[in-house]
């Protein structure tokens, strides 16, 4: 009787293992061949017969360096960060103010305001797009960071989330700080603002993740090489030069590789974030 | 009337209150609730060149959009992308977050790696992919030996774009089921262990159940996220790949026609049949919810 549970319990957590190790290989598979092919010659990477997982040839690491200066990383690198960083400021600035009010103060037409909230989110963003190209092309703005921060100034579903973080904070301490003698700006600044940071986190990374990721967007105003973001300068360059692949390889691992840091850096705050905001993405 | 008996601290909370949402909502009114009208307005007129002259068409775009079989086609693909990707992508990230609520030695190894696609952009994951899919020089081709056109075969291109797709999202899924895993009381498998149920058993009887809110929530956002995907598909797909017919998204369609070929009043009537399908399926979703969803 004792035997046969711990065989069971031993068949469980080899069955377990076997699929938890499968799925991690099929997740670090395409990543692993990314690296491998960026340090290979070209030649070796088209190489069918004899075929190779690993560089024979060396590892030619300088792939990196020459797709870094041909592609103009640089500005690439900097376009984005502008990019996450204006949106990130902008969402997070707007959308705790809004949520704040929405969340903890009352005032007339409240209801209706937020339901205009509810309803952006409900509503597909594809029928955004050409009217904001166009507002963006009659204030020529296209091929400038403003003309990619543009469509990301203020945000329905940061107000929405910063509004469930206010609502969850305990009812009295308004009424503390009142006594103390703030006013609802103080208040808010000084007291509930503070207390809300979780949210504002999970909001800053999902904006962060949004602004890297998105594809569409950047390709659409900023046409010029270098006025883009990583993904859409990724797209460019594939349509440009789509059979050197150790080199399309090497600028896809530069891509990525500092969302990839940050990432594992600051792992917790990341799944936090996307469990509470992820059902957007 | 009721204005007017608004008290002295009334009065201030409603003064903060807009000042508080005024940014947002002129910021809603100006990029999200001025331009849903406009592309409705340019869905109903022809386009003139650089966006000037537009001229009232009526219906014209709609009549040209619902009867190429273009859309049709564009919209089924869309479709098949959706079939292959939502339920593979729930099901295997249900079963890897149920395998993690065990006591596992190297679990923060595998979370990692199973958390990573998220953070990749699926520019950079597209492009990774078409290399492994490459008919001659692939790694999936050597390995298997095989000459398989797993993106250029209009057969097969939809379930390999699907595959991707799957790969990319099985991630964030988790996160979303680890996190309503965790809401399950412990106590209702302790009494079903001491009742001898299975652990499938318990799987099917306790957690299915009563997850099933959560896996709402995923399956309605992933399905409106993959009828909107555009990014794998334009990324994978080259404009010569002869599947690209047979694979390319609705919103690829609508990229096509709007941005490249500058045809807007055409694109915004693709668009708002792309709308009005959501909306379709939004309202089945809701009426489904009641049905399937256990709420305690």
């Amino acid at each position: 009787m004792d035997s046969s549970i711990s065989t069971r319990y031993k068949v469980n957590k080899f069955l377990t293992y076997t699929v938890l190790i499968i799925f991690a290989i099929i997740m670090l598979v395409p990543f692993a061949w990314m690296i491998l092919t960026a340090l290979k010659t070209n030649q070796e990477s088209i190489s069918v017969d004899p075929f190779y997982i690993f560089p024979q040839a060396g590892w030619h690491f300088e792939n990196f360096a020459t797709v870094w200066k041909s592609y103009n990383f640089v500005t690439l690198y900097k376009n984005t960060i502008l990019l996450i960083i204006f949106r990130v400021i902008c969402a997070c600035l707007t959308a705790t103010m809004a949520g704040y009010a929405f969340g903890r103060l009352e005032f007339p037409g409240k209801r209706i305001m937020f339901s205009l909230v509810l309803i952006q989110m409900m509503i597909p963003s594809q029928i955004f797009v050409i009217p904001q190209y166009l507002m963006v092309s009659k204030l020529h703005l296209l091929n400038t960071t403003a003309g990619l921060v543009f469509p990301g100034l203020v945000t329905a579903f940061g107000t929405y989330l910063l509004k469930t973080g206010y609502q969850a904070l305990p009812k009295d301490l308004e009424e503390a700080a009142a006594i103390d003698g703030c006013n609802i700006g103080q208040t808010f600044l000084f007291i509930m603002l503070p207390l809300t940071r979780s949210s504002m986190v999970s909001l800053g990374i999902f904006t962060a993740l949004f602004a890297f990721k998105d594809l569409m967007w950047p390709m659409i105003v900023c046409t010029n090489a270098n006025t883009t973001t990583l993904s859409a300068g990724l797209a460019k360059m594939q349509g440009q030069y789509g059979s050197d692949y150790p080199a399309m390889m090497a600028s896809a691992v530069l891509a990525i590789v500092p969302m990839i840091v940050i990432y594992i850096i600051f792992q917790k705050q990341f799944v936090e974030g996307i469990a509470t905001s992820g059902g957007k993405l | 009337m009721a204005k007017n008996k608004m008290t002295q601290s009334q009065k201030r909370q409603a003064l903060w209150g807009w000042a508080f949402i005024l940014p947002t909502m002129i910021g809603l009114i100006v990029l999200n609730y001025y331009p849903a009208i406009n592309t409705v307005y340019q869905s109903l007129c022809k386009t003139g060149d650089f966006g000037r002259g537009n001229k009232f068409v009526g219906l014209a775009n709609y009549q040209a959009v619902l009867t190429s079989t273009e859309t049709w086609q564009s919209l089924w693909n869309t479709i098949k992308y959706t079939i292959v990707e939502v339920p593979l992508g729930i099901v295997i990230a249900l079963v890897l977050a149920v395998l993690m609520q065990k006591k596992l030695a190297g679990k923060s190894i595998f979370r990692t790696l199973f958390f990573l696609p998220m953070v990749r952009a699926p520019a950079a994951v597209a492009m990774v992919w078409k290399w492994l899919y490459n008919q001659q020089f692939g790694l999936l081709n050597n390995i298997f030996h095989t000459k398989i056109a797993w993106i250029s075969d209009p057969n097969i291109a939809w379930i390999s774009v699907g595959i991707i797709g799957v790969w990319s999202i099985i991630g964030y899924n988790m996160v979303l089921f680890i996190g309503g895993l965790q809401e399950i009381p412990r106590d209702y498998y302790e009494a079903a262990q001491i009742d001898g149920a299975s652990e499938i058993r318990q799987f099917f009887s306790i957690t299915v159940p009563l997850l099933s809110p959560t896996t709402f929530f995923i399956v309605q956002t992933r399905i409106i996220g993959a009828l909107t995907i555009f990014d794998l598909m334009f990324m994978v797909m080259d404009k010569t790949n002869l599947a690209l017919n047979k694979t390319q998204s609705i919103v690829y369609l609508f990229y096509t026609y709007a941005f490249t070929n500058s045809n807007r009043g055409y694109g915004a009537a693709i668009v708002m049949v792309l709308v009005a399908f959501i909306m379709i399926v939004t309202f089945i979703l809701q009426k489904m919810e009641k049905k399937f969803v256990y709420y305690n």
